[in-house]
């Protein structure tokens, strides 16, 4: 089957979701219990604990944090918030100013939000507030219809974790030919991982729709580079990581054409701050870790509703908010780890699968997670909600 | 002959060992697309998922792969070995 055809296919899959009262669509309908902050959890899980079908979101930061940084976790808390896959947000803070700047950040967007702060409370009558509010919104949330939506109005995610060399023959090229068929059927799409495209970064720029992208991409690299020298190091001890030596990945150059294959060839919209929503059409370039789960965590604060995460040696991460697919073709961890893997490519490295046809079947586990099935990280757990620190706080 | 090898690229100097290949193994590298290019016999063990060098490469030369440089190396190495950390370093950081 060639890439034209398959496309011609898409506008046929029937896929369901919920759309928001933004207009945006999301595949999963979550109310979420949000701390704003460390001293928050123990609340928030109280009340995600009390009432059933919510999820709390705990993490440890939001206390002392100024400039870039305070931005970038208000930023991640909000967009987590806005997610559309998410229905309903009770927010508890400690005190009630950050509070109500996340609630308001999310009130943006017309769904249900409440904030509860603690200071003058306690945790046992916030819990209590909060309980009542999650169990109406639940109750809410639950005769949500999923509609008929266009795959058109899908923001999707990409990363790789614990790659080795089967990620750059196989899996890594299998969701580029996926985000080409999405973006030529107008979806949106978000790549990133500025440390590890080191040694690639060049293809990466020679893919930016104008100059002034390809410009911008290389500041946002050399900036990320410059970090690091500032420290007095590089990055040869960490990158590649021991997983993927392990697994054959001898450089950093190396590891990052395995993993530029996953963008495709569509050309490159805007460079996305950390956690920032993509703006138009197309595939863009988030400036990000390359550490999953913060990778993960800022594609859900940026918008995105379905994650293609490839991987060889086996990473297990998953998101709370966003359904992660986890797709693999190393055959060692497929008959070690398969209880994590969602799409099985092994039979590429035999010849036995041609792109398109992995692509396929890529797309329809795409399609058939969209329509609900659970990932295999949703059901295993895995709800990796991790915040991406700038630096240190005051 | 089944093949064993893939490359990225024909013009690569080292292709990927898709499954566990002894030292003394025939095996035949191919691209994605199903293009022939070599039969290589291995002179050590290759682990799946790890380089072999597709010709004798001298000490101190770009090694392609993808078609493009992915490091140098650091000491020569012969048709059919593994490449790997103890053979090639990245062109990067190397002050």
């Amino acid at each position: 089957m060639n890439t034209i055809a398959s496309i011609s296919t898409l506008t046929t899959i029937n896929l369901t979701g919920f759309r928001r009262e933004n207009g945006r669509v999301g595949i999963r309908n979550h109310v979420v219990i949000l701390p704003v902050d460390d001293l928050s959890n123990a609340a928030a899980e109280g009340t995600a604990s009390l009432v059933n079908n919510t999820i709390a979101l705990p993490h440890p930061y939001g206390r002392l944090q100024f400039g870039d940084d305070l931005e970038l976790t208000f930023r991640t808390l909000i967009g987590a918030g806005r997610n559309p896959n998410v229905a309903a947000v009770v927010v508890i803070g400690i005190e009630p100013k950050w509070t109500e700047r996340v609630v308001q950040g999310i009130t943006a967007t017309g769904k249900p939000v409440a904030g509860y702060s603690i200071e003058r409370s306690g945790d046992l009558k916030t819990i209590e507030a909060a309980a009542h509010k999650a169990k109406e919104y639940v109750q809410w949330a639950s005769e949500i219809p999923r509609q008929p939506i266009g795959i058109h109005e899908l923001t999707v995610s990409a990363k790789c974790g614990e790659s080795e060399t089967t990620i750059g023959l196989a899996s890594n090229p299998t969701v580029g030919r996926v985000l080409d068929r999405l973006i030529a059927s107008g979806s949106t799409a978000i790549f990133g991982e500025t440390s590890e495209v080191t040694g690639g970064e060049a293809l990466i720029a020679s893919h930016c729709a104008t100059p002034e992208i390809a410009s911008e991409f290389m500041r946002v690299f050399q900036d990320y580079q410059d970090f690091i020298l500032s420290h007095g190091v590089d990055l040869l001890g960490s990158q590649p990581t021991e997983g993927n030596i392990r697994g054959g990945l001898t450089t950093i150059e190396e590891k990052a054409f395995g993993n530029i294959q996953k963008m495709g060839t569509s050309p490159i919209q805007s460079v996305l701050k950390p956690a920032e929503s993509p703006a138009g059409l197309g595939l863009h370039f988030m400036d990000s870790s390359s550490a999953a789960a913060e990778m993960v965590t800022l594609c859900a604060a940026a918008g995105s509703v379905v994650h293609f995460f490839t991987t060889g040696q086996g990473n297990v991460i998953g998101n709370p908010i966003l359904p992660v697919i986890k797709i693999c073709a190393n055959s060692l961890t497929i008959q070690t780890m398969a209880e994590h893997i969602d799409v099985d490519l092994t039979r590429m490295l035999r010849l036995e699968l041609a792109l398109d046809q992995a692509a396929d079947i890529v797309m329809d586990m795409m399609a058939r997670t969209i329509n609900g099935r659970l990932t295999a990280a949703e059901v295993l757990r895995h709800e990796e909600f991790v915040l991406t620190k700038l630096y240190r706080s005051a | 002959m089944k093949h064993a090898i893939l490359l990225h690229d024909p013009a690569d100097d080292v292709g990927v060992a898709v499954v566990d290949l002894a030292a003394g193994t025939e095996a035949g590298a191919v691209t994605l697309d199903g293009l022939s290019i070599s039969l290589i016999k291995t002179v050590e063990d290759i682990p799946l998922g790890h380089k072999i060098a597709m010709h004798d490469i001298p000490k101190g030369n770009q090694v392609l792969e993808y078609g493009y440089p992915i490091g140098m190396t650091t000491a020569s190495i012969l048709k059919g070995a593994h490449v790997h950390t103890h053979n090639l370093k990245s062109l990067r950081w190397s002050r």
